[in-house]
């Protein structure tokens, strides 16, 4: 069998409704960020596949500055979870309620 | 000459601001010199006016004036003009000049009156908006003089609003005029809608020129019908009128018998293009409504006490001929009357005036009596209008009347016999009124029949006291006597003797106390009535005679008085006129029908040929005057000569006006009420119900979808998601498979 | 040989993602995430992105899994977390629903659809072959796109700035998290929410991060 593009659009399709059920389930910060991360990744893996298809290079270009930019988020994701975790053990998603109407 | 007509209602609207502004001031009686200087300018100024026009030929005796442009609003253009034609110039010259003379009359009768300057100040604006109502040249300006007669007409009738009744009288006048006003503006609307303009001018002429459908013309001519049976008080929004003499009399002198009731007749005459492009039932109708009004409000005249309520309803039977008239395409005719009732009526209401101020303020004609004695000018004058309305030949009112006869008659002999019926019982009930206050014995000196059962309850109350004083000497005595057998020995035999005798003889005194009581009482009972109208002799009261208040001897010794000059001078020249009056249109020939040449431009041809000839015309005027001859000769038998008894006329279902006000009361108080507060509750629920009803639906949404913020990251993650699968769903939708 | 290649690349990604998803330790979750980004690293390999694969392995993989595992290690979150209760009413079921409804039409748009949604092609640079890739890619970012890439640069910064700030410790005492009650199912709490010395209402308090 040829692999063509789809079948990697498929995995990036998949891998990506599996990162947002598990960003909807999952409570613990951390777990719900590497959800997240899953989902760049699907994200990214289509990037390149389509720009392997157009035969462009502005896929890879995308998915370049998509790394740079999760790595930031992670680094202040990461700042502000370790600033809410530090004043209660245990805290979960659940517990962030504030801003309730 | 002919510039000056908005000289016309422009002086009685400068008295009024005057008198608004320093009224108070000038005081009693130069606000009324004011009044009446303004009113007689304005009549010279008609006069003016008039010659002018009569100067002219005859197709060039229609002007209009435009004074500015009043409403320039898209398609609509009203501008405040005067049409100066032959009708509106009629109609000025009487109210201008019986208004002068009313003007002049109400000094005199308003002297004395803490309010002096503000009823002439109500005078001369309902003056301004009578004339503004005949000399507007386009049917708002009509509009603005027919409410403005409406609010004048409330607030000169609750002129006295301190007493209640007469607050809720020009309550009761404006609220019926108002339904009536309701009529004329559906009109208006439908004028506008059909013709593009209000003018008369514009709608009169296109409607002579034949290209008005017929349905149009009959709805039209129906609204302004409704409109004119308010204002002109016929069945059945005549129920005002009546209790409309509850303000002074100068005002139903004015408002109420000369100018504002004619305003209706006038706005049928001024519209005859549009009803004769009406359909076949509508003059049908205005002329049953107004005969059929004509002869019930002289039922009703028949069996009044009040001398101002025979005049209201004499009022209102007059104004149902006019009618009558118009319907039966007699438009001269109607004029004419309209005319001549002017005259008289006004004539009749100022006498009358005249009778109340010499009776101090006694309008019961059971009261009245052989006044000619006592006020001769008031006595003749009066007389002279009771001829004229009675239509007795050759005063105004039986030129006019028998006119309208006439065109009854060639209309349907039905409606001529309705009519006749009516000029007798109007000969009747004005020869009653007549007879009862001029003529035979006087009366105001005799007791009133809730002084004499005054007097008999009192002497009751003292027997009853008598009795009362009685026993309790018989329980003294009783009292004495057993303190006496109880404290004696056997040996004060004389002591118990004497204590008896004392008992004895009060028991004696109860006896007779009781038994004067028991006189009294049957005294009482076998009283005579007193009649309500002592023609015969004075009312005997039996044994009370020497009791009577003072009230009686007082009365007997303060005889009626005649009026100063500035109220009989009036009824002098409004005598003359009735004289006179009937000298515009005689029917003998073409030249004596002065009244009809002159209103000739106004008519476009809508008068009605009458088909019948001068000898049928001769019969029924003899008819007529026989029957008016009929009408007095039993009045005069029955309060005259005694020798008809008078209570077979006056049935009390007359008196009290066949019941149709306590009918109309009764509706409004139940079914109506219940209508009107279904519509209030209507308004409540449904409409206010509706607005608020949306703030609560806002309000319990907002409330159900509070509860998606609940503030979990997850929650609206969730929400995030179901959008993102929204919009893959509508990629989806889009793409083809 | 390519579609081996890729059918277990495609293995190792999915157990990962599902490893992630289903641990109830997170240091677990983080060693499942790791296996997926090495699996995405060999698919970027088979289309011939050298240069993302390598980076992918060095800063994914290598940098911000183990900035995970040093938070996790620090804040000692590595408490499992327990997975049988769900406080949220309908969460599961919905993120079931959503999960399902997207894989399902994403799969639908890719592999069904005639004309899919991929627009007109741009242009920025011609792809070359696996070994030209790293400087193409050079090229490409620091002539068309150099501004991009200061901006980016400048991002990093501030995150750095950002996270050291954030990170601080505070002088004095902290203050307590607020509690609110929230109207989630009746099962009771699960074992992560402390209802511990801090149950005041408060819910007006800010959370003093600087003192």
């Amino acid at each position: 069998m040829v692999v063509t593009t789809s079948w990697y659009l498929a995995l990036g399709a998949v891998l990506f409704s599996l990162g947002a059920v598990g960003l909807l389930t999952r409570r613990n910060p951390l777990v719900m960020f590497m959800c997240v991360e899953l989902m760049l990744n699907a994200v990214n893996l289509t990037f390149v596949s389509l720009g392997a298809e157009l035969g462009d290079l502005g896929g890879q270009l995308s998915v370049f500055f998509v790394l740079v930019v999760a790595a930031a988020e992670v680094v202040v994701g990461l700042g502000i979870i370790v600033a809410i975790m530090r004043r209660r053990q245990g805290a979960t998603a659940d517990d962030l309620s504030v801003l309730g109407g | 000459m002919l510039d000056l007509v908005w000289l016309i209602p422009s002086l009685p609207l400068a008295g009024f601001l005057v008198l608004t502004f320093g009224g108070k001031r000038l005081g009693e009686p130069w606000a009324g010199w004011l009044a009446t200087g303004a009113m007689a300018g304005s009549f010279l100024a008609t006069v003016g006016v008039f010659l002018d026009l009569a100067g002219r030929d005859v197709q060039d005796r229609r002007s209009v004036t435009t004074l500015f442009e009043w409403m320039p609003a898209g398609d609509l253009r009203v501008d405040v003009g005067f049409l100066a034609d032959p009708l509106s110039l009629t109609m000025c010259l009487f109210i201008t000049g019986v208004g002068a003379l009313i003007h002049l009359y109400s000094i005199g009768y308003m002297h004395g009156d803490g309010e002096f300057p503000r009823f002439f100040t109500y005078l001369n604006l309902f003056a301004f908006s009578m004339l503004m109502l005949v000399l507007g040249d386009n049917l708002l300006l009509t509009f603005l003089g027919w409410e403005g007669v409406g609010a004048c007409s409330y607030l000169l009738i609750s002129f006295w609003f301190t007493d209640e009744a007469n607050a809720t009288a020009g309550k009761k006048a404006f609220v019926t005029n108002r339904i009536g006003d309701w009529g004329f503006m559906v009109a208006i609307f439908m004028t506008f809608f059909t013709f593009g303009s209000v003018a008369y001018v514009d709608v009169l002429d296109t409607t002579a020129a034949g290209t008005v459908a017929q349905s149009t013309a009959t709805f039209i001519a129906v609204m302004l019908f409704v409109g004119a049976i308010g204002k002109s008080a016929q069945f059945p929004l005549y129920l005002w009128l009546p209790d409309a003499m509850a303000g002074p009399t100068p005002v139903s002198a004015l408002i109420h018998a000369a100018t504002m009731v004619t305003s209706g007749v006038y706005l049928l005459t001024r519209v005859n293009p549009i009803i004769a492009d009406a359909a076949d039932w509508v003059p049908t109708m205005i002329a049953w409504t107004g005969a059929g009004t004509a002869l019930f409000a002289a039922t009703i005249a028949v069996a009044q006490r009040d001398i101002k309520k025979v005049l209201a309803y004499s009022t209102v039977s007059q104004l149902g001929y006019m009618f009558l008239a118009v319907g039966c395409g007699a438009y001269v005719a109607a004029v004419f009357h309209m005319v001549t009732h002017a005259f008289f009526k006004a004539l009749l209401f100022l006498g009358s005036g005249s009778v109340i101020h010499g009776m101090d303020g006694d309008q019961d004609m059971a009261h009245y009596g052989g006044l000619r004695r006592f006020m001769p000018i008031t006595a003749g004058t009066f007389i002279i209008g009771w001829l004229a309305i009675a239509g007795v030949p050759p005063f105004a009112g039986f030129w006019s009347k028998d006119e309208i006869l006439a065109f009854a008659w060639n209309e349907s002999p039905l409606l001529w016999a309705v009519g006749l019926v009516t000029a007798v019982l109007t000969a009747f009930y004005m020869t009653r009124q007549v007879v009862l206050t001029f003529f035979g014995r006087h009366r105001f000196a005799d007791p009133r029949s809730d002084e004499v059962d005054a007097v008999w309850a009192a002497r009751l109350a003292g027997a009853d006291e008598g009795v009362e004083a009685a026993r309790a000497a018989v329980v003294d005595a009783e009292a004495a006597l057993e303190v006496c057998r109880g404290a004696a020995t056997a040996a004060d035999e004389a002591a118990v003797t004497e204590a008896e005798g004392v008992l004895s003889a009060a028991v004696d005194a109860l006896t007779a106390a009781e038994g004067a009581v028991a006189d009294v009482r049957a005294a009482a009972d076998v009283r005579p009535d007193l009649p309500v109208l002592a023609l015969a002799g004075a009312p005997d009261v039996g044994a009370v005679a020497d009791e009577l208040p003072d009230a009686v001897a007082d009365r007997a010794a303060h005889h009626p008085h005649e009026s100063p000059w500035t109220m009989a001078f009036p009824l002098v020249v409004l005598a003359g006129l009735s004289v006179l009056g009937g000298l515009v249109q005689l029917p003998f020939s073409s030249t004596t029908k002065r009244l009809e040449h002159w209103l000739e431009p106004t008519l476009f041809h809508n008068e009605v040929h009458l088909s019948i000839g001068a000898g049928t015309l001769w019969v029924l005027a003899v008819i007529a005057v026989a029957g008016g001859a009929v009408g007095i000769a039993v009045a005069v038998a029955a309060y005259g000569q005694r020798r008809i008894d008078h209570t077979a006329f006056e049935r009390p279902i007359l008196a009290e006006a066949w019941r149709f006000d306590r009918k109309v009361s009764d509706f409004m108080g139940g079914p109506g009420r219940t209508g009107f507060d279904a519509t209030a509750a209507f308004d409540r629920k449904v409409v206010d119900g509706a607005v608020e009803g949306v703030a609560t639906l806002v309000r319990r949404e907002a409330g159900l979808l509070r509860r998606f913020h609940n503030g979990l990251v997850r929650t609206y993650a969730v929400g995030i998601g179901l959008g993102a699968v929204g919009l893959v769903l509508w990629f989806l939708s889009r793409s083809s498979f | 040989m390519e579609a081996f290649v890729f059918l277990a690349s495609a293995a190792i990604v999915l157990t990962g993602a599902v490893g992630v998803l289903t641990s109830r330790n997170p240091v677990h979750a983080a060693l499942f995430l790791v296996q997926t980004l090495f699996g995405v690293a060999v698919l970027f390999v088979l289309q011939d992105a050298t240069f993302l694969a390598a980076v992918q392995v060095i800063v994914y993989a290598g940098a911000v899994v183990i900035l995970f595992l040093f938070v996790i290690m620090l804040l000692g979150v590595d408490r499992a977390e327990n997975l049988g209760v769900e406080p949220i009413v309908g969460q599961r079921p919905l993120a079931a629903v959503i999960g399902a409804s997207l894989m399902g039409m994403l799969l639908t748009l890719l592999l069904v659809a005639t004309d899919g949604p991929t627009g007109a092609p741009g242009r920025t640079a011609p792809l070359g072959d696996a070994g030209d890739n790293t400087r193409r890619l050079g090229e490409a970012l620091f002539t068309g796109h150099v501004f991009a890439v200061e901006l980016t640069a400048l991002l990093l910064t501030v995150a750095v700035v950002g996270a050291v700030v954030l990170a601080r410790t505070v002088k004095g005492p902290m203050q307590p998290l607020p509690v609110v009650v929230v109207a989630t199912s009746t099962e009771p709490a699960d074992a992560d929410a402390d209802a511990g010395p801090d149950t005041a209402a408060d819910e007006e308090s800010e959370e003093a991060g600087d003192a």
